[in-house]
């Protein structure tokens, strides 16, 4: 398998193929089975409200997950990746789409940084200052 | 009840995690990613790697099982029904991948006030069993409305 980019090519400004989901109940139950985190306000409305969120809302982890597809998809390897961090900014319901969106900000031999975020349809950031590490 | 900042650098026993193939391919379907190199051990295999990787953010699943040891020390004083998800940042020495026979120790790392909320921040280091590195794990944690009232009497 080759890489999906090519690091010659590779330059600041550059954009990632943006990655957008929406996001169903049932993909916050699978992903409470598949991680572990079974926390209630992410699959069970009462306990959402009793805490005072307009219902469930996704696994902040399932958001990061999503953007990280963006940044390995373009690199083509996990293994090219050595740090990955975001903020949590704000939340997101089932039913909306969450679209990853980020930008080559450095080049530096075969080291890359990008930076990237993740939004709601209104434009709001859901995950704000995302920074990926990356060796091509 | 605030955190106890005093327990900042304590390091907790780490817990044993066996990678299989078939939790790392339910992890990327979880994730909705459908790239075979995390579905496909020959892909994976064509690419580098000695047996299926992980995705990225898999890693989380160990944290969580650490971060578990942490959260229940109850001399840390953590209610975490008022904990949200501030910030998370993993640094990856390699990727985990199936077969892998890892521990993950949990440290508290950070805790601190920030107006009425605290900031808690948990690493987990995960190696090996024979101590070769492979992943940071960072979270820091929200705790509303927990940090001690000060004396000045400001909001």
């Amino acid at each position: 398998m080759s890489p999906h980019v090519d690091l010659t090519g590779v330059r600041p400004g550059d954009a990632l193929p943006e990655v957008a989901e929406t996001i169903e109940r049932l993909d916050l139950v699978r992903y409470a089975g598949a991680s572990g985190d079974f926390n209630p306000i992410h699959w069970n409305d009462e306990v959402a409200r009793a805490v005072g969120l307009p219902g469930v809302i996704a696994h902040g982890m399932y958001s990061m997950a999503v953007a990280a597809r963006m940044v390995a998809g373009w690199a083509g390897d996990p293994a090219a990746i050595k740090r990955l961090k975001v903020r949590f900014s704000a939340m997101i319901e089932p039913g909306q789409t969450l679209t990853a969106k980020g930008e080559v900000a450095e080049v530096d031999g075969n080291r890359v940084l990008v930076r990237f975020h993740a939004e709601d349809e209104k434009g709001e950031k859901v995950l704000s200052k995302g920074e990926a590490e990356l060796e091509l | 009840m605030p955190l106890n900042q005093a327990l900042v650098g304590k390091a907790y026993p780490a817990v044993s995690y066996e990678v299989g193939r078939e939790k790392l391919r339910e992890f990327a379907v979880a994730v909705g990613e459908t790239d075979p190199i995390y579905h496909d051990e020959a892909t994976a295999r064509a690419a580098g790697h000695p047996d299926l990787p992980a995705v990225p953010t898999f890693a989380v699943v160990l944290s969580l099982r650490a971060g578990q040891v942490v959260y229940g020390d109850p001399e840390l004083g953590l209610d975490y029904s008022r904990v949200v998800h501030g910030e998370q940042e993993f640094l990856y020495h390699r990727p985990i991948r199936a077969g892998d026979r890892l521990l993950a120790s949990g440290r508290v790392a950070a805790a601190s006030a920030r107006g009425r909320h605290e900031l808690l921040t948990l690493e987990t280091e995960i190696t090996t069993e024979a101590g070769e590195p492979v992943c940071t794990v960072r979270a820091t944690l929200l705790s509303r409305g927990t940090a001690p009232p000060r004396r000045s009497g400001g909001s």
